[in-house]
């Protein structure tokens, strides 16, 4: 019995001194292995009494598995020490700056991100979108807009012209989006529901005009559309747009060519600070030129005014996109310099939609 | 236009209030850009100089006493040569803004004096030049009352923008009109009188030259004699101020007051300067003509003038000539009132240079029924202020009468706005409006009247029905869903616009928007520089041409970074580029560039690794990713080694499908293109023409097809090759894929190896062949045999050995 827990307590404690798996193992091999101080306890079992190897047979037994079992433990202990050791040899400051994102350095110009805000709205009230040169013919920018030549209206375009070819006819730099109402019309049967984004110029330069800018055309040609629906889908649009509960809107009666009868818009906005907020304030500021589409377009179309009828509108999208995220000045839009477009530039996939509420 | 409210009440009859006019102006089409309500001249006040005496310390200095009516005298010092006891002028007081000296006052102290305020000139109120001295009232003026109620500089101005349509609203008593018509009141405008005159005009008009008759229909002239030109009244003076003119003599201001009351240009010339009778001619093109404005013109035979016998006195509708304009010695004036026609004016107003308010208004249409009672109003204005006897009134060529009759449906109206109007409500605005309406039932026969030429057809009508009614009215209406679900909104272009932004930007690249015009050079230097895509009348000389690529203006952004110390750059731009002036010229391209360091994921200097300098491979990258992202399987590209002129010639390459159809190029820049551009590297860039990429076939339905794995496991073999240094890795990739196309799933490389050991223009190139068996594992000897033809193929298409 004595010598029993004698050597129990023996392993044991050989066990617990066991600093690295090595040292254990060669405890677990003194004690189990083919000629360790238990195996060599349990060869005698065969040369005991039946008597004695009832009372030895399950002291022996019993000695093994408790040493398997703190061998195990022990073991444990050590692998897990042995861990932690390494861990801590790999620790690293993890408040290193990490590689950089592409995804969070790149930008999109305003521009493109407020075409594609328009588009996600017009797109949902069932338009599609539309595009043209903006090299045109005097007819398609003009003549077929109801400009009669020499009007004063043709002047007030500040047009760009190119040199007149052989037969002395001179294109130009389109001043509006406009003629794609007449190549949309001469390709298209209505009913037509279209936007048009693009480039215009004119011959024009300060701090809210360039000689490039962005408009966004609409046009909407059916047997009944209005100037009510006009007004609505107007409404909708720049509430929608702006991102603002409510907005009152003015609309004045004014002059275009290619309109009749034709609208201006304001929409109601307060100055009195350093930058213009929209919904607020007594003051108005213009946004958009409309109108019935005249019936001399309609006919230039190749479309019948007396069947069909539809109106238009065109809006600044520079003009626009300066409201809503308060640009001051509008040159620097083209100017690619890259600390503008940190600043004023969208995410890669901050991707407009009306389900995340557009500019969200 | 300008006018001022009291003005506008000569002609309209209303209890409206400022606010109310300015309200109405605007929706009814007539916006109004800006209201003076002469606030400036409020703190003037009428005040008593009690007594002048000398400044102690300075000769030409006065220490005055003023009465401003309160009695409580002040002490003012003045240098007014005319300032003395007893004189009653305009004071301002400490606080007051001095708008003709920019200054607002203080409390001052003068050589030692102390000095409460000033009394003022004309020119320090700008009333006038004169700075001679100190106003001078009369000594009736009311002391203490504002200087302006007495001065009646207390008369708001109103200034309104007149869309080219509404000539009838570039006078006075046109826009009367219409306020009237929206229910602001009644029009009251002066009748003009009729004037008979004695004996005819002594002066013809000839309209028989080249073109007169259809540039000029009517000419209406008449002689007044015995006139004593002089300043004119008090009241015209302040109003032709008060709107932005200046006051000449009483002959001139008549004419402009004509002008901007009546909408009516008139023009009188000194009769004793013209020399026998008058023609309206084209110019000669050799005669120099002096205008009223002191300058001298050469107008064209396309330009018409009124001449004498002397030469031009007159280029017709648009300005006076000097040698018979009116001065304070005039006492016969002839008085003409004629009709010119719009274009001529216009052009000849253009190309000469001129903006008058007569051309204004002659090239927008000027009333031919007002033209005879028009001179008959300058004529009793002439008789009034200047005395004198008129002749006759002359009138060559004739008034052409209004013959314009539109039949207009009643529903028109909620045709075009979605709200009707009742005949009966459609007519009445139409009558206030000076329109003839004869109504049956639901028609109305409208007559359109000669101050409106704007008005052609029916929607002309609507438009004023609107704007009379109010916009306002007008209820908006929900637009009636067209139901068409999930057609495309974009078109493919559009769609690969936005997809290449998107893909480039996610690439941390920068968007940017480029004016479509570049410098000539550069336009040159990328294959442009063509005569036809040239501006004739660019905005800047930098800003000559239309792009042929994008990439020059990329390169001048690039620049301008790099002078703002921005060295890593990396930024495209997706837009159009011009090779022609047909639209089928104008191609979409996305292009992009990368200075410096500026890498997809490394920039600049990083502790895990520095960012080397770009290179073409980081341009190669960026096109391949546009064009996948533009439904382009890169796989299929080929890539050539040549490229266009700019681009470095060993550094650069063109993508393309087949022969044919070249999708775009990469590459670094050839430092001749560099230098042009002022620019310095490392830089990279790409152009991919989106249009070029073929439209992917769509299919019938959406489904991608069941997806097949192969139970079995990938093998993988390596093989290295030494090759002349000169092979192309695409050969040597096709080549061991082509070893067995069922097979061989991947080929990739990865190793590329340089150096003296292989032997003088060798390289070495590593690849590792995936075989991917479907059906059964395979076996050494199958394995043997693709490996063989892997080799096989390499060694045959690119002359190059397997290297041991």
């Amino acid at each position: 019995m004595t010598d029993i827990q004698t050597l129990e307590s023996a392993i044991l404690a050989e066990i617990e001194a066991a600093t690295d798996e090595t040292a254990l193992d060669a405890v677990r091999v003194g004690a189990l292995g083919k000629k360790g101080s238990i195996s060599e306890q349990m060869k005698t079992l065969g040369k005991m009494t039946p008597e004695e190897r009832q009372t030895m047979g399950p002291l022996l037994n019993g000695l093994k598995t408790k040493v398997a079992d703190a061998v195990k433990t022990r073991q444990d202990v050590l692998k897990r020490a042995g861990v932690e050791a390494r861990l801590a040899s790999e620790r690293v400051d993890v408040t290193l700056p990490g590689r950089p994102n592409p995804l969070e350095k790149g930008r999109i110009h305003p521009i493109t991100q407020v075409m594609d805000e328009i588009t996600a709205i017009f797109a949902d009230m069932g338009f599609s979108v539309a595009e043209g040169p903006d090299i045109e013919t005097d007819y398609y920018n003009f003549t077929a807009l109801n400009f009669p030549e020499g009007h004063p209206a043709r002047e007030m375009h500040d047009t760009f012209f190119f040199n007149p070819d052989e037969n002395g006819e001179r294109r130009v730099l389109r001043t509006h989006t406009s003629p794609v109402q007449i190549r949309t019309m001469e390709t298209q049967k209505p009913p037509i529901r279209i936007v048009i984004p693009g480039k215009t110029y004119r011959q024009d330069s300060d701090a809210t005009h360039s000689a490039m800018f962005h408009q966004l055309e609409g046009l909407v040609i059916d047997e009944k559309a209005n100037i009510a629906n006009l007004k609505w889908m107007l409404q909708e649009f720049c509430k929608t747009f702006f991102e603002v509960p409510s907005l009152n809107m003015r609309f004045r009666p004014s002059f275009f060519p290619f309109t009749e009868p034709s609208l201006e818009v304001d929409i109601q906005c307060d100055r009195s600070g350093a930058e213009v907020k929209l919904g607020e304030g007594d003051d108005w500021m213009e946004i958009l030129g409309s109108g019935m589409v005249h019936p001399n377009v309609l006919r230039a179309g190749g479309v019948d005014p007396d069947v069909y009828q539809g109106f238009a509108w065109g809006i600044g999208i520079d003009r626009i996109a300066m409201l809503k995220y308060g640009m001051p000045d509008l040159r620097p839009f083209f100017e690619a310099d890259q600390r503008w477009i940190n600043h004023y530039g969208f995410r890669p996939l901050d991707m407009p939609t009306l389900f995340d509420g557009l500019s969200a | 236009m300008k006018f001022t409210l009291s003005w506008l009440r000569d002609h309209l009859e209303t209890e409206a209030t400022l606010d109310e006019i300015i309200e109405t102006l605007t929706m009814i089409g007539l916006e109004v850009e800006d209201v003076d309500d002469r606030a400036a001249f409020k703190p003037f006040t009428i005040a008593k100089v009690l007594s002048a005496e000398k400044h102690p310390d300075a000769d030409k200095l006065q220490v005055l006493s003023v009465d401003t009516g309160d009695g409580n005298p002040i002490q003012v010092v003045c240098g007014a040569p005319n300032a003395r006891a007893g004189l009653v002028g305009a004071f301002a007081g400490p606080g007051t803004y001095v708008p003709g000296i920019d200054v607002t006052l203080g409390v001052g102290n003068i050589r030692g004096v102390e000095s409460r305020g000033m009394m003022c000139s004309e020119r320090e109120l700008e009333l006038s030049e004169d700075h001679d001295g100190i106003i001078d009232l009369p000594d009736d003026a009311p002391v203490g009352q504002p200087f302006a109620d007495y001065a009646g500089l207390n008369d708001p101005v109103i200034e309104i923008g007149i869309t080219p349509n509404r000539p009838d609203a570039l006078g006075v008593a046109g826009i009367a009109k219409d306020l009237a018509a929206a229910g602001l009141g009644t029009v009251k405008s002066p009748a003009i009188p009729v004037i008979e005159g004695h004996g005819r005009c002594p002066v013809a008009v000839d309209l028989s030259g080249d073109g007169a008759a259809q540039f000029c229909p009517a000419f209406g002239l008449r002689l007044v004699r015995n006139v004593k030109n002089g300043p004119s009244p008090k009241w015209m003076q302040q109003r032709l101020k008060a709107i932005g003119l200046r006051s000449i003599s009483a002959l001139v201001d008549i004419t402009n007051y004509v002008t901007f009351d009546r909408g009516r240009p008139l023009h009188v010339f000194d009769a004793d300067k013209v020399k026998g009778n008058l023609a309206v001619r084209r110019a000669t093109g050799e005669e120099e003509f002096l205008a009223l404005d002191a300058k001298t013109y050469k107008p064209t035979r396309d330009h018409f003038v009124i001449a004498d016998d002397n030469g031009p006195e007159s280029l017709a509708g648009i300005m006076g000539g000097e040698e018979s304009g009116c001065t304070e010695t005039t006492t016969n004036v002839l008085i003409e009132s004629a009709l010119w026609d719009p274009l001529t004016v216009a052009r000849t107003g253009r190309d000469l240079g001129i903006i008058t308010d007569a051309r204004y208004r002659f090239e927008r249409g000027v009333d031919p029924g007002f033209n005879m009672p028009g001179l008959d109003y300058g004529t009793s204005l002439v008789m009034e202020l200047c005395g004198g006897e008129p002749t006759e009134a002359t009138l060559a060529g004739a008034i052409p009468q209004p013959d314009l009759t539109i039949e207009f449906p009643v529903s028109e109206t909620e045709r075009l706005t979605g709200e009707a109007v009742s005949s009966q409500e459609s007519a009445d605005i139409l009558r206030r409006l000076g329109f003839g309406v004869e109504e049956a039932e639901e028609l109305l026969n409208v007559s359109v009247p000669g101050d409106r030429p704007d008005v052609h057809g029916k929607a002309d009508l609507v438009e004023e029905i609107m704007r009379i009614r109010g916009i306002d009215n007008i209820e908006p209406q929900p637009l009636p869903s067209l139901s068409v679900m999930g057609e495309k909104i974009l078109t493919t272009g559009q769609i690969r616009t936005r997809n290449a932004r998107r893909t480039l930007a996610a690439r941390g690249m920068s968007e940017a928007i480029c004016y479509s015009f570049i410098p000539a050079d550069h336009a040159e230097a990328f294959g442009g520089g063509a005569d036809e895509l040239k501006l004739s009348n660019p905005i800047a000389s930098d800003m000559s041409d239309m792009r042929p690529s994008l990439l020059p203006s990329l390169l001048a952004a690039a620049k301008r970074n790099a002078d703002r110390g921005m060295a890593d750059l990396s930024v495209f731009e997706v837009s159009h580029v011009y090779r022609g002036v047909e639209p089928e010229d104008q191609h979409r391209v996305a292009a992009g560039l990368r200075r410096g360091t500026s890498h997809l994921e490394v920039e600049g200097r990083n502790w895990s690794g520095n960012g080397e300098p770009v290179d073409v491979f980081d341009a190669k990258e960026d096109a391949l990713a546009v064009l996948a992202a533009c439904g382009m399987d890169p796989s299929k590209v080929q890539i050539e080694a040549a490229s266009p002129d700019w681009y470095h010639p060993g550094r650069s390459g063109t993508l393309k499908l087949g022969p044919k159809v070249v999708l775009g190029t990469f590459g670094e820049f050839h430092p001749m293109t560099l230098e042009l551009i002022d620019v310095t590297g490392p830089l990279c860039g790409f152009e991919i023409n989106l249009d070029a990429i073929p439209e992917a076939r769509r299919k019938a339905n959406r489904s991608k097809g069941a997806l097949n794995l192969s139970p079995l496991q990938p093998v993988r073999r390596d093989f290295a090759f030494v090759l002349d240094k000169g092979a192309d890795a695409a050969t040597v990739l096709r080549a061991a894929s082509g070893a067995d196309k069922k097979l061989i799933t991947s080929v990739k490389i990865f190793d590329l190896f340089e150096g003296p050991s292989l032997g003088e223009g060798k390289k070495s190139l590593a690849i590792e062949v995936t075989l991917q068996p479907s059906e059964k594992t395979l076996t050494d000897e199958e394995i043997d045999a693709i490996a063989a033809k892997v080799i096989e193929n390499v060694t045959k298409s690119t002359g190059g050995v397997l290297r041991g």
